[in-house]
């Protein structure tokens, strides 16, 4: 089998891949990075969602071999090398942003990718940019309030948490 | 104020940080050293008679390690049922075989076939493609009243019909039931279908079944809400393996909403292939697979009637509901329409006579079990809109039909044989109508209308019961098992404390709230507690997290062991300090003698537990660690109100939340940032229920809906925020917390809430519309607003 070879989480990398591997599979079973999760097979749910050269891409939607040379940043990569949570990862977890932690790590890296793009979303642009995002568990509410805490916004007006 | 990460702190959840970090251990993330792989071949027809299958083909492909098809099973029990429904009667349900693959016929779209275990899932995959079916298609059942009709083909051909039981409850109410409803002033009717549903946990099902040929121990990892139902149904039910050889373990699990409850073919079939094939064997659900194995919920069909005097008080209610179980009986179905929806027909309200009829009824569908709520939400919906129906109908105001017809002593009776033991429905309906501003809704409407929109307004009130079960109850109404639930606290030398329980966390984040109520029982920091739950070789046997009943239930059994391990460390404390027992006290992590200030830690005296140098050994032994079992005395009656506003678009039929208000009594709470996260979550599935999501079948049994392309899932945009209270508390009384359950409320009480919204915003535009069936599509409303 061919290796496919790229950076991911700042380390240089290879790994064995087939033609039709998906980068979500060589992030899974090629390198052991199991934060990104494969919710479906449809390109719907959002739960694969990793970072290729500073873009938000659904992994499950691109082949391994498209990605060779790529910088890749997957959910490992977010917080600090010493395992401080970075301003959006803190949020979910002030703002109860996650139950069954299954679609978290798509919804983190989306919305690391849209802060990235529009510092301060409002309301409406955080549920727009999260269209390609499912979560079953949460109903989104706490989702929404982290990403606009992670902006920077003052969220304390939002009903209960 | 709660005491620092005590009981009722919104303590920040622990379990976050790996979640959020990418390393949390979900069973797809497990992989075991020599695994193999299997792919079912399913069926893609709905209905099939096997006259052959050749595997010679796909034997021989690379990488292919055997084949398996029913015959391998032959012999080998099939999936159990662990509920026997008696019907009016006094017969027992029809209950079909089901075997772990199929065995002559095949009865629903993706019923399994056959097996292939291979080197890798894409080997697996091209075997199966490989195999050669030789099978006759039969006509496909697929309507629920076509199933029940003369002369209908049969799902099962070895039973009577299609009808697995004819329910009534209470049989001997029926005819007075009768008589009030025909001599009333006034009856309300109403015809609805619950709609079928998809309960689309994040993560899809996986299974790794492991093997140890030395030992004999077989070890199954499984995406479950519950390991030891698991080990139980399928070890002595299904491949007689007895319990102390096999270990199930459910780790990190993305959500249940109880489709991770049942005992699945997938996991009966990797355990044993783990033997038959020496390695380990893992299955992974696709998201297309899923929604054509994991059990589907909801799907009744429903004639409610309502009989009401001239005051509006309500006199009888019957109802009558053809339930959909499928092409075979999932764990638990047979309770559903039945004792999980029967029972709950009182709502909130005094209604003297009830009848409530159920024909549950076999498809070539997807077989049909517990979801959020579970009979419950099916029981408030055709209640809470034959209500509203009724107060249009006599123009009451909807609210305050509802008021006049509620309970309002406690204990409660229902005529439906549950006993209430608290509430308070005035109470937390006065809360709604602050939260939601009922009082503003005249001007917001105003506005709306300025901007072209038609805005509606509804409410609905709902009442669960939660906390399942007690055992000698459930087991007269035909549970095949206890329903109790167990902890062991294991209190170890310097103090730190490792808490075994039967609940199983899936989102519900038990790992933070557990602990919660042990640190306060002691007065220890929250951080030295810690939670294990999802192995059944570290837990005690325990019934697993469903029904709303992890704190009611096992967080009792948790109690209960805190208690026992409190009174042993008071009596090692009285020897330290050579004082009385009863003159012990503990407070803050600290045992004091009363009057005195003689005082010992809880450290010390956990130490001494284990250093038994100087204790009372001829009294008692040296250890902390206590076992409890918990077996409630009743259900739990969590209730609430809920409101909806919505704006219709008249162009579209689009539907659009404004906002949804939730006051929920949950009895006592212990960490309210939990609470209210289970309360949103339950909100969106409800709105994903009444305008998005539908399981559509074909006339052939093709499901239609049965990925994300064309099952709608709620998304971020779908949803407001949510204004939700839980300040109306009261607690229960039989549970030593106090607590009732929060994880279904907001799936039950939600879809009400929302058609009735939408039928009030046509009615205020004048359209003669008193009924959508859900989900409430543009097209569906489009089309009752220009019918
Ligand atoms: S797994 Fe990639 S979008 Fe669902
Ligand atoms: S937290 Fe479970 S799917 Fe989002």
């Amino acid at each position: 089998m061919p290796k496919v070879s790229m950076t991911v989480n700042g380390k240089a990398v290879s790994a064995e891949a087939e033609g039709r591997t998906l980068l979500s599979s060589y992030l899974r079973e090629g390198l052991g990075l199991t934060g990104t999760h494969v919710g479906c097979d449809t390109s719907q749910c959002g739960a694969c969602v990793v970072h290729v050269d500073g873009k938000a891409v659904k992994s499950c939607t691109m082949f391994a071999a498209e990605a060779e040379g790529a910088e890749v940043t997957t959910i490992e990569g977010m917080a600090a090398p010493d395992g401080t949570l970075n301003a959006i990862q803190q949020a979910f977890q002030d703002h109860h942003g996650l139950q069954c932690g299954f679609c978290t790590p798509g919804m983190v890296m989306s919305a690391a990718a849209l802060l990235e793009e529009n510092p301060t979303p409002t309301e409406a642009e955080v549920r727009h940019y999260l269209e390609g995002n499912i979560c079953r568990c949460t109903g989104y509410h706490n989702i929404v309030k982290a990403i606009l805490a992670a902006s920077g916004q003052d969220v304390s007006g939002i009903a209960a948490e | 104020m709660p005491k620092d990460g005590g009981i009722g702190a919104s303590t920040k959840r622990r379990e976050d940080v790996r979640f959020l970090t990418g390393q949390g251990n979900y069973t797809d993330d497990i992989n075991i050293a020599g695994q193999a792989y299997v792919h079912f071949l399913r069926s893609d027809m709905a209905h099939g008679r096997i006259n052959a299958i050749d595997t010679a083909a796909a034997a021989a492909m690379p990488g292919v390690v055997r084949i398996f098809t029913g015959a391998d099973f032959e012999g080998i029990g099939g999936l159990p049922c662990g509920w026997q429904v008696t019907d009016r009667f006094g017969e027992p349900m029809q209950e079909p075989a089901h075997p772990v693959l199929a065995q002559g016929k095949v009865r629903h779209v993706g019923d399994p076939i056959a097996a292939v275990v291979a080197e890798t899932p894409e080997q697996a995959r091209d075997a199966a493609e490989a195999i050669v079916v030789d099978i006759t298609e039969l006509p496909a059942v697929v309507d629920m009243r076509a199933a029940l009709a003369e002369g209908a083909t049969k799902v099962h051909d070895d039973l009577k019909s299609n009808l697995c039981y004819d329910w009534g409850f209470v049989e001997d109410n029926r005819e007075a039931v009768d008589a009030a409803i025909k001599g009333a002033h006034h009856v309300t009717t109403l015809e609805l279908v619950n709609n079928r549903l998809v309960a689309n946990p994040m993560e899809p099902r996986v299974a790794v079944g492991d093997y140890n040929r030395a030992t004999d121990e077989h070890t199954l990892y499984t995406t479950s809400q519950n390991p030891h139902v698991i080990r139980l149904l399928m070890g002595a039910f299904v491949l007689g393996i007895p319990e102390h050889k096999l270990r199930v373990v459910a780790p990190d699990v993305g959500g249940g909403f109880g489709s991770k409850i049942f005992h699945y073919a997938e996991e009966a079939f990797c355990t044993f292939a783990a033997k038959a094939c020496n390695r380990p064997v893992k299955w992974t659900a696709s998201r297309s697979e899923a929604f054509i194995t994991d059990a589907h919920g909801r799907d009744h069909v429903t004639k409610i009637e309502l009989a009401l005097d001239e005051e509006g008080n309500f006199l009888a209610l019957r109802t009558e509901t053809l339930a959909n179980m499928g092409a075979y009986l999932s764990t638990f179905a047979p309770s559903v329409p039945t004792w999980l929806h029967g029972t709950l027909m009182a709502g909130n309200y005094k209604t003297p006579l009830i009848y409530v009829n159920v024909k549950a009824v076999f498809t070539n569908t997807v077989p049909v079990d517990a979801y959020r709520g579970a009979g419950r939400p099916e029981a408030t919906y055709q209640l809470e809109r034959v209500i509203d129906k009724a107060a249009r109908e006599l123009g009451m105001d909807p609210i305050a039909l509802r008021r006049k017809n509620f309970v309002t002593e406690f204990p409660y009776a229902t005529p439906v044989a549950v006993e209430y033991d608290t509430g308070d429905y005035v109470a937390t309906m006065d809360k709604l109508e602050e939260i939601a501003d009922i009082a503003g809704f005249a001007d917001r409407w105003e506005k709306s209308q300025d901007d072209g929109k038609l805005r509606g307004l509804g409410v609905n009130c709902y009442i669960e019961a939660c906390g399942i079960a007690p055992s000698n109850l459930v087991g007269q109404l035909g549970a095949r098992a206890g329903l109790y639930d167990a902890a062991t606290v294991r209190v170890n030398a310097t103090g730190s404390i490792s808490v075994m329980v039967g609940a199983h966390s899936h989102g519900q984040g038990h790992e933070t709230s557990f602990p919660q109520v042990v640190a306060e029982m002691i007065g220890i920091d929250p951080s030295q507690v810690e939670i294990v739950h999802g192995d059944s070789s570290k837990i005690p046997f325990g019934m697993g997290t469903y029904g709303s009943r992890s704190i009611a239930v096992c967080g009792s059994a948790m109690v209960r062991a805190t208690e026992k391990i409190i009174n042993k460390a008071k009596k090692i404390a009285a020897h330290l300090m050579e004082a009385s027992e009863a003159d012990i006290e503990l407070k803050d992590g600290q045992f004091t003698v009363a009057g005195t200030d003689k005082s010992v830690a809880w450290g010390d005296v956990t130490l001494a537990a284990y250093v038994p140098h100087n204790y009372p050994l001829e009294e008692i032994e040296p250890g902390l660690e206590e076992t409890a079992f918990y077996d409630p005395a009743n259900f739990t009656y969590p209730a609430g109100a809920y409101a909806c506003e919505v704006e219709v678009d008249p162009e579209t039929g689009k539907v659009t939340i404004c906002s949804f208000a939730a006051a929920d009594d949950f009895g006592n709470i212990i960490n309210p940032m939990i609470v209210d996260g289970q309360v949103h979550g339950g909100i969106g599935q409800g709105i994903g229920q009444a305008l998005l999501e539908n399981a559509v079948y074909d006339e052939n049994g093709q499901l239609l809906s049965g990925s994300y392309m064309d099952y709608a899932m709620p998304r971020a945009d779908d949803v407001p925020f949510y204004v939700v209270d839980h300040s109306c508390q009261t607690p229960c009384t039989h549970n030593p917390l106090g607590v009732k359950g929060c994880g279904e409320a907001g799936a039950i009480g939600s879809p009400p809430a929302v058609v009735n919204a939408v039928i009030d915003a046509l009615q205020r535009a004048g359209k003669d519309v008193s009924h959508i069936d859900m989900p409430l599509t543009p097209a569906r409303v489009w089309a009752a607003m220009n019918g």
